[in-house]
């Protein structure tokens, strides 16, 4: 199957020849610009790829999606639609009561948010808890700990499609559990039409997917708090619980803040894990506002650019908002 | 090292056996049931035929149900365990059903006929894996192609990101520089915004740029992606500075710095990127389904997806599908599970 | 690893440099999704046709439903779509499409055998053109899983029987055979309003302007709304998933825990190649309600597209498709309702089919005949899509107890209000 081993080793040093040469024959022009330039104002240089591709890419669509979201009608090219004003947009938040989505016009909006609202803060505060129990066993003398910490990492490659088909194949009315628990002598549970279990189902597959990512960012955490605070503290006879409420929490704070930080990120963004799983329902209590803008702008047989375009700007600009708090969170806990 | 073997110390002496070990290793086991057995679930049932999917209760092993060549029948007859009116039970082939009852003979004696009702009777099963699931779709598509496809996606983008947000990461850990802060909060501000909610613009964008149903519509959009800026840059400002300051001394042009210097060190920042955007690249479905529309450009995910109707999931191949876009990802972890693991937890997520 | 990839790479640039080449010739691109096995018998089929029209090369490209709904529609109106796609939003891709009568040899054939069809794909107001041909015609309608019905000792309701008759003797079955489904209905907008129209639902005003919510309109919602809460109907379909997503319970039905599944003649192939010898099952007439006892015509269309730069060679590809023998075969293989009013006369031996799919097929032809006016009027209206999303969106919700009937019919009038506004605004 593998190639013997003198063959792989000079097909790396070839390869590795040739990085070099190429690498150096960059080199050539790098050099005259930096003579040109300066030093100091390479760094535009070296920024500019990535420029280049997150304005084309990223930031003009984004001022696309502006421009969208205050036109109406059908066409795709944007000069093609006729502008509306604020139209979408009032739309959007035309509501008897901002406490009742189901008061407001375009209530699958507002569902959307009032779920990926819940979602989220359920999904964070135990994935936190979750990954924070794993990484404090898996920090514990045990054998196999590679083992284990790969056990629980693997989901994390699984794409998102995949671990839902996985979850629902176990989940629905024939499925795996349900013979479980008919073995047991229950009755068959119908997740999916229970807008309770159906959002718990939702949280526990995102975290069964994710956990590992975060417990390793922990593990780092704990494994860099300096070891001789727990021998002073065994010293002292100090409870076990109480050691881990004085010395470990306070130093896996800036871990912690990660983990919260992209935990919130992701919550907010989740779309096909959950669309897949439950389709947003059952009614619409798994709908997420992310899955929202997507069949408005694609699934509706109306493909709705204008609102979709309108509410991804009032959703970016909540997403930047809490871009914002997280910087300063993160410059709290550096000062 | 040092550090981990002090941990190791700071333990309770060895030996004796607390209540939390015991709960340590009862999580974990239960850990592994949950984490592993969903995903083998997943790979028994892509093994089953379509009719032994819909069983309730699910079997365990993909099983279907036994034939018999009976002599006098031109085709295989399916075999049932029946129970008689006398209450024995007997292996019975089934010859046809009509109504509620069954016409039966005994595959050894096939004049002996017998009629039983279709409750009394229950399939003779044995354990046979259902290939076809795999190789039905396999055969029906141009699976090199779509593979092919797959790996020069995967592969080109996976270098492209690496190689410009590694640049970008330099730039914004190793400069000071006018409008940094401007750049800083353009990679911080877009960090949250998902890409299914910019998939119109985007597509507009690359229909201008004359790239639809080219593979570098896959490739270019994804390329610059603010999580990695963010990742290799929090990395790279734990680099030394003296080890850049040396070599400029020695005249290394700042490239070669960042060639030479910057890149090795980075490596584990750059192993994690790479697996992220390997995986990413991998399972991509959405934006591809949107900008490739031709056959010879298909990637894995899109043309496995193709006996996806209007009407109905056909399961038998989703699943068998599912498992062999699996496979390669698979490989990927359990030869580079250590490296992923520990490049994760030394990217200095702190 | 790497040298591989960089050898696929090449592999792969090489290979569409071929096509570049390929490319002199006349290529002619098909977009085609599948439910069962047409995909495979319309490549034969174009294999032949390639075999004696050396000038032309078709490339088929077979692509999930989800490219065809969500997708097609941006990449046409973007100019990048491709020279035929077979589409089942024939009133929304209208607009889109090529008038192939210019360039057919003998238009008076597709006239004459595809007329009534033609309607559905041309935009309002035009009464001319000749966009394509139906692949399938499909007429919604029930299954009816004897074998139950004889395990319990019931009767089968007779040809005339209600749907509350139905419902009654459904119930009776699966209680006694312990099914969980006495009646399944796909999760459908289509589906639903051949109950509704049955049962009175008018759907346009006098001006023929939508008006969707009616006395008939609403006593078809309130008895499937009844059939949930009386456990006639089960959640899982109808009160599962959100918005106009599609749910099916073939799957079920095929394992036996549907006692009357309501659904359509496109079931019939697939039913008859996975249930095999199992039980017994049978397509029956559509039940009746006080307006009669139809059925929702419907189907996928293969249309031609207007952004095609060979429309010459088009309507060569699509005149061989659409040519009798062709076509009957293709029906006949893909077990599939001629969409040819020739062929439906003469009537269609499925030579492949038991004969138990030979008598669904045959219930299902006959149900044609007896179709309302208003079902052929909704499927050709150009905006049916959007009535269908919003009933089953609304009228979900309220099943699965998040709102109220009397909601979703506001919520129904106003969405269907403000879609057809957005559309039309220019």
């Amino acid at each position: 199957m593998t190639p013997p081993l003198s063959l792989r080793r000079s097909a790396a040093r070839w390869l590795g020849l040739f990085v070099a040469a190429l690498m150096r024959l960059i080199d050539w022009p790098m050099r005259g610009l930096q003579r040109l330039l300066g030093e100091r104002r390479m760094a535009y240089v070296f920024l500019l790829p990535n420029l280049v591709f997150f304005s084309l890419f990223v930031f003009l669509p984004l001022i696309i999606n502006v421009v969208f979201s205050v036109t109406g009608g059908a066409a795709l090219f944007p000069s093609e639609r006729p502008y509306v004003g604020g139209g979408q947009y009032a739309y959007l938040f035309d509501c008897d009561s901002f406490l009742d989505p189901g008061s407001c016009r375009e209530d699958h909006f507002w569902r959307g948010v009032a779920n990926t609202l819940r979602f989220t803060t359920f999904q964070v505060v135990a994935m936190v808890l979750f990954s924070l129990v794993t990484a404090v066993v898996l920090n514990m003398r045990i054998r196999g700990r590679g083992f284990f910490r790969a056990v629980y990492f693997f989901p994390v490659l699984l794409s998102p499609v995949v671990v839902a088909l996985i979850w629902k194949w176990i989940l629905q009315r024939d499925g795996l559990l349900n013979a479980g628990l008919t073995a047991l002598g229950g009755q068959k549970i119908l997740f999916f039409i229970d807008p309770g279990w159906a959002m718990f189902w939702a949280i526990f597959v995102s975290i069964w997917a994710h956990m590992g990512f975060y417990t390793l960012i922990l593990l780092a955490g704990l494994q860099a708090i300096p070891a001789d605070l727990y021998e002073a503290a065994e010293m002292d006879a100090t409870p076990r619980w109480r050691a881990f409420w004085r010395i470990t929490l306070p130093l896996l704070w800036p871990n912690l803040v990660v983990v919260i930080v992209l935990a919130l990120i992701r919550g907010v963004q989740t779309f096909d894990e959950v669309f897949v799983l439950t389709g947003g329902g059952p009614g619409t209590a798994t709908l997420m506002v992310v899955q929202y803008i997507y069949e408005t702008a694609f699934s509706n047989q109306v493909q709705n650019f204008g609102l979709a375009a309108a509410a991804s700007v009032v959703l970016g600009i909540v997403l930047f908002g809490l871009t914002l708090a997280q910087l300063a969170a993160s410059r709290r806990r550096s000062a | 090292m040092n550090r981990v073997a002090r941990l190791l110390l700071v333990r309770r002496k060895s030996g004796r056996w607390h209540w939390t070990d015991i709960a340590a290793y009862s999580y974990l086991a239960l850990g592994v049931v949950l984490m592993f057995g969903p995903v083998l679930w997943l790979v028994l049932s892509s093994f089953k035929t379509q009719a032994g999917l819909l069983e309730f209760p699910p079997s365990l092993l993909p099983m279907s149900q036994r034939e018999v060549m009976v002599q006098g029948f031109p085709q295989p007859l399916p075999l049932f365990s029946a129970t008689l009116d006398d209450g024995s039970t007997r292996v019975l082939a089934q010859v046809r059903r009509i109504g509620i009852v069954a016409q039966m003979v005994d595959p050894e004696n096939p004049a002996q006929q017998f009629r039983i009702p279709i409750d009394k009777r229950t399939p003779v099963r044995e354990f046979k894996l259902a290939t076809e699931n795999y190789t039905e779709p396999l055969e029906r598509f141009a699976f090199t192609r779509f593979l092919g496809n797959s790996v020069f996606v995967t592969v080109v983008a996976t270098l492209i990101t690496l190689l410009i947000n590694s640049m970008a990461a330099y730039a914004l850990s190793i400069y000071e520089f006018k409008g940094k802060n401007a750049a800083m909060l353009m990679v911080v501000g877009t960090l949250m915004i998902p890409i299914t909610i910019i998939l119109v613009p985007v597509y507009l964008v690359i229909t201008k740029l004359g790239l639809v149903n080219s593979l570098w519509a896959v490739i270019l959009p994804g390329a610059a992606t603010p999580t990695g800026v963010f990742l290799l840059r929090q990395y790279m400002l734990t680099l030394p500075r003296d080890l850049i300051e040396a070599a400029r001394m020695d005249k290394a042009s700042e490239w070669q710095i960042y060639w030479r210097i910057v890149m090795p060190l980075a490596m584990p920042a750059l192993a994690v990127l790479a697996i992220f955007s390997i995986m990413w690249r991998w399972n991509e479905f959405l934006w591809p389904l949107a900008v490739l529309t031709k056959t010879e450009v298909h990637t894995l995910q899109i043309g496995l997806n193709a006996f996806q109707g209007e009407l109905q999931t056909q399961w038998h191949y989703l699943l068998a599908m599912t498992v062999a876009t699996l496979a390669p990802v698979a490989l990927v972890f359990v030869f580079l599970q250590r490296f992923i693991t520990t490049g994760i937890a030394n990217t200095g997520m702190k | 690893m790497t040298m591989r990839a960089w050898v696929s790479a090449l592999a792969v640039v090489t290979g569409l440099l071929a096509v570049d080449v390929a490319q002199a010739q006349t290529t002619v691109r098909m977009s085609w999704y599948s439910d069962g096995n047409e995909g495979e018998v319309v490549a034969d089929l174009l294999k032949r046709f390639e075999a004696q029209n050396k000038d032309i090369k078709i490339v088929l490209d077979q692509v999930p439903y989800k490219a065809i709904t969500e997708n097609l529609p941006v990449q046409l109106a973007s100019g990048q779509g491709p020279d035929i796609a077979r589409v089942v939003d024939l009133g929304g891709i209208a607009r889109y499409a090529l008038d192939l009568r210019p360039y057919l040899k003998d238009a008076a054939y597709w006239d004459a055998n595809f007329g009534p069809f033609l309607e559905w794909m041309r935009p309002q107001g035009d009464t001319n053109s000749i966009p394509g041909f139906m692949t399938q015609l499909t007429v919604t309608g029930p299954f009816v899983n004897k074998t139950l019905f004889e395990q319990a000792g019931i009767a089968l309701p007779g040809a005339k029987a209600t749907w509350e008759d139905w419902a009654k003797a459904t119930k009776d079955v699966a209680t006694k055979v312990q099914a969980p489904f006495p009646i399944a209905m796909d999760r459908s907008g289509h589906r639903f309003f051949g109950l509704a129209i049955s049962e009175g639902a008018k759907l346009f005003d006098a001006k023929g302007e939508p008006a969707v919510i009616d006395d008939g309109f609403k006593r078809a919602a309130q008895l499937v709304y009844d059939w949930h809460k009386s456990g006639v109907m089960a959640k899982e379909l109808w009160g599962s998933v959100s918005g106009a997503a599609y749910r099916g319970a073939n799957d079920e039905f095929k394992n036996a825990q549907v006692v009357m599944y309501m659904s359509g003649s496109w079931q019939i192939a697939q039913f008859d190649k996975t249930i095999g010898n199992a039980f017994d099952w049978v397509a029956v007439p559509t039940p009746c309600g006080p307006a009669g006892c139809t059925a929702m015509p419907g189907g996928a269309g293969l249309v031609a597209i207007k952004t095609t730069k060979n429309p010459a060679a088009v309507a060569r590809v699509m005149e061989y498709l659409a040519s009798e023998p062709v076509l009957s075969e293709f029906y006949s293989r893909s077990l599939f309702v001629p969409g040819h009013i020739g062929i439906a006369a003469k009537g269609l031996d499925y030579k492949d089919a038991s004969p138990l799919a030979k008598a669904s097929l045959k219930v299902f032809s006959d149900q044609v005949a007896g179709l309302s006016p208003v079902a052929y009027r909704l499927q050709g209206y150009a905006n049916n899509r959007i009535i269908f999303n919003a009933v089953i969106s609304r009228v979900g919700q309220a099943i699965s107890g998040e709102t109220t009937l009397d909601e979703a019919y506001k919520r129904v009038a106003s969405d269907v209000e403000q879609q057809i506004a957005e559309r039309n605004k220019k």
